[in-house]
């Protein structure tokens, strides 16, 4: 794989697709946990509501903002893909940008209206979380089968929806352990267990389903002696599903300790899944399709977008790292003056 | 009924777009009043300039977020709804997205948290930075997007290569011609002012209507002066932006500017169309009142100037929609004039301000929004039947996609921009008329101080 990439001088399209797979985990993992905990509100108190949202408040801008990027790369480093992708998911698209417009608005609405007003854009921002979370996990579902047609793909791509919903809840709730204290903490860890017993089957799903739908994938995990060098990535998921979930059961700690733990934990799953998932797919961008070279664009545009890619992302995780100094510690009230 | 994908396309695109600039509109400038408050406030330390602050912190927020999410749906609509738009100018179109939500989005998106909810958990000079960086990034980001629209309507600094299979593609031969092309400097100037425009007399016409219900307090008169005078010094400049805007579209988008003023025929000596109805079958011009020589007065600046008719071109864009939405922004924008400049008599003057000039600005507080969107409409169906300017039409974008399955899209959108919009409207009179109802009760204020509590809890241990 990696001879293949420096052999052929195809560096660029590849570079790209990293940036852009990198783009799309680092999304699925900032706005995983707000639109989790989006999602959870629906199991809280009021006053349990204004905190959780409180504690994703300064952020959530900016996370949303990798979906664009992600996007941005797919359509402007990969225009052909861009478009072949897109078309084919239209209806799931519209359906997450409902959601995705709903929620953001409703973020800023529910603390500027009248407050009998309040908990209908409290439910409008559950509902615009959760239609973006399933819309995004059915996509996912689509993309694992190459857009195939049909009632199996159909409920296939909804289990992947129900299950990335699930994920982010799972990471949505590690956040609230972290951020959160006395009593919302405690539900947290609930939830936590909770929609981990959910995403384990998710995994399973999407481990299971992907090499039995094709050939090629199937040979690039099972065969000899690729498979020794492979194992390592469900191993370390497997384990470190277990120790979340030991450690879930003997959560909260005293004085606080560990509150953060669940969260890399979840993260580092996330990480894991992402990595198997693009191992199985490379070098197709529209699986079994279209690769990476296919749909790229010339080399001269790319090479300026990496010129400015360099220059501006460490910049931005710098930035992005000093938001999250600012505002770390516990949820507190969100104001503007 | 035969659903068009192509028209429902259309429509739907140019409802979001329409949706959209409204609140970029807004936000470009509110960046740059606020920091003028902060600013005000860091140097008289007077609290007025802070509350105001605070009051259009809100306003920004409420209008950036809708913002963030009506331009996120366009950028997957180049893919959903025209993907033969990347495939064919992509190379150019790329880079220009990419450097706005690299440079741009990120900057506002990320400082605005430190801008909204920063104030007590930052030191003043970094909450100052973090307004300045916002303001900054969405003036960065029009830039971007300005460079892009304008290389829609006179590209250059490229070269068409068909590719394997045959189909043009667009690579850049200098990309200072790219970013700098002829209309650019207009686009961007025009677009940047009346965006100063669409913030006063937001600010001015929420001021006001606190002002009328009796809250005039300091902050809300310094926010009510500073729009006024912002306004009355921005007008003028933006006439003259428009008038050298219209001048350069004349060189380079003829058809457009034989659209605006309705000129069916080459004509030397043409006259200005103050009103009129464009008759398409007739190529004339229905119950015109005309004032002559005039058109060929302001374009060409000569009396026998010669303006190019619609007769001239192959490809012509629709003309009554751009004649009747040019009208209306150079209405507007002429109210705008008469509006603020009364206005800033009554400052300068140190006179009181009467009842009806408040309700006339109250009346007046999207009339940034209404021009604007006028002035698009005028600029973008202009360019018709073109997507980018004798490079590639519109239609020849359009994606594989089925009228039914756009027609459903677009009634959710149509009805979720309505709902939006009227949400918008009444949040911001709600907002400024509790802001004046003296109960000092902050709604934002939610949630008690956990932190502190948090940070106490450690020390007792």
């Amino acid at each position: 794989m990696i001879e293949q990439i420096f052999a052929e001088g195809y560096w660029l399209p590849y570079t790209f697709a990293f940036l852009m797979g990198l783009s799309m985990l680092i999304y699925s993992i900032l706005d995983g946990y707000d639109l989790g905990v989006g999602i959870l509100i629906i199991d809280a108190e009021d006053e349990e509501k204004d905190r959780m949202i409180a504690s994703i408040g300064p952020f959530w801008d900016a996370n949303e903002t990798w979906l664009i990027l992600g996007v941005g790369l797919l359509l402007v480093a990969f225009p052909m893909a861009h478009g072949v992708i897109l078309t084919h998911l239209y209806l799931p698209v519209a359906v997450m940008l409902f959601g995705l417009i709903f929620r953001g608005v409703a973020f800023d609405f529910r603390a500027k209206v009248p407050k009998e007003k309040k908990s209908r854009w409290n439910h409008k921002f559950f509902l615009g979380s959760l239609l973006t979370a399933l819309a995004q996990g059915y996509m996912l579902g689509a993309y694992i089968l190459g857009f195939q047609d049909g009632w199996s793909a159909f409920f296939f791509s909804c289990l992947i929806a129900v299950c990335v919903a699930a994920a982010y809840c799972l990471i949505g709730a590690c956040w609230l352990i972290m951020k959160c204290e006395t009593d919302l903490q405690k539900k947290a860890v609930k939830w936590a267990k909770f929609f981990l017993l959910f995403s384990i089957l998710g995994l399973a799903a999407v481990s299971i389903t992907t090499p039995l739908m094709s050939e090629r994938i199937f040979e690039k995990w099972f065969s000899f002696p690729a498979i020794l060098a492979l194992l390592p990535i469900p191993l370390t998921t497997g384990i470190l599903i277990i120790a979340l979930y030991v450690l879930l059961r003997h959560m909260p700690f005293p004085k606080d300790q560990y509150c953060w733990l669940p969260l890399v934990m979840t993260v580092l799953v996330y990480i894991l899944s992402f990595v198997g998932l693009a191992y199985s797919f490379f070098p197709y961008i529209v699986p079994d399709q279209m690769t990476i070279i296919e749909a790229a664009a010339a080399d001269d545009s790319l090479l300026i977008m990496l010129f400015g890619a360099l220059i501006v992302l460490p910049i931005l995780l710098g930035y992005t790292a000093l938001s999250y100094y600012i505002f770390h510690g516990k949820a507190t009230e969100l104001s503007y003056d | 009924m035969d659903l068009d994908p192509f028209v429902l396309s259309r429509i739907q695109f140019a409802a979001n777009i329409t949706f959209h600039i409204m609140f970029p509109s807004i936000t470009i400038a509110l960046g740059w009043i606020l920091l003028f408050f902060k600013i005000c406030h860091n140097m008289t330390k007077d609290e007025a300039w802070m509350q105001a602050y605070f009051f259009f912190t809100k306003v920004f927020a409420l209008s950036f977020a809708i913002g963030v999410v009506s331009g996120v749906t366009m950028s997957f609509q180049f893919g959903t709804n025209w993907p033969g738009f990347m495939e064919a100018v992509g190379n150019i179109a790329g880079p220009l997205l990419a450097y706005e939500v690299l440079t741009a989005f990120f900057l506002e998106a990320t400082f605005l948290g430190i801008m909204l909810f920063g104030y007590r958990r930052v030191p003043s000079w970094l909450h100052t930075l973090a307004t300045v960086l916002v303001a900054v990034g969405t003036t960065l980001s029009a830039f971007w997007i300005l460079v892009l629209n304008s290389w829609m309507h006179t590209p250059d600094g490229f070269e068409m290569i068909a590719n394997e299979n045959g189909l043009l593609q667009a690579h850049v031969t200098s990309w200072w011609e790219v970013v700098f092309n002829p209309s650019m400097p207009y686009r961007l100037v025009h677009m940047l002012l009346a965006s100063g425009l669409t913030a006063s007399f937001l600010i001015a016409g929420l001021s006001a209507f606190r002002y009328l219900r009796g809250d005039q307090s300091f902050a809300v008169r310094k926010a009510l002066c500073t729009a006024i005078m912002i306004a009355a010094f921005l007008i003028p400049l933006q006439i003259l932006a428009g008038h050298e805007h219209g001048i350069n579209t004349k060189h380079h988008q003829p058809a457009k500017i034989a659209a605006m003023e309705a000129a069916w025929e080459t004509t030397k000596g043409a006259p200005l169309v103050l009103f009129g109805l464009p008759n398409k079958e007739t190529r004339s011009n229905d119950y015109a009142i005309e004032i002559p020589y005039l058109a060929s007065l302001i374009v060409t600046h000569k009396v026998d100037g010669e303006i190019k008719g619609l007769n001239e071109f192959e490809h012509i864009p629709p003309v009554t929609p751009i004649f009747f939405s040019f009208r209306i922004m150079v209405g507007i924008g002429m109210l705008m004039l008469a509006v603020s400049w009364l206005g800033s008599y009554f400052i300068l003057r140190k006179k009181e301000f009467p009842k009806l000039y408040l309700y006339a600005l109250i009346a007046m507080t999207f009339s940034g929004c209404f021009a604007t969107i006028a002035g698009w409409y005028v600029t973008e169906i202009g360019r018709q039947p073109w997507l980018v300017q004798d490079v590639l039409l519109t239609k020849d974008a359009l994606g594989p996609v089925t009228g039914g399955m756009v027609f459903s899209t677009l009634m959710m959108y149509l009805s979720v921009y309505a709902f939006l919009t009227i949400s918008y409207v009444t949040t911001l009179f709600y907002l400024a008329k509790k802001a004046g109802d003296g109960s000092g009760r902050d709604p934002e204020k939610q949630v008690i101080e956990g932190a502190e509590r948090h940070a106490n809890m450690i020390k007792a241990d």
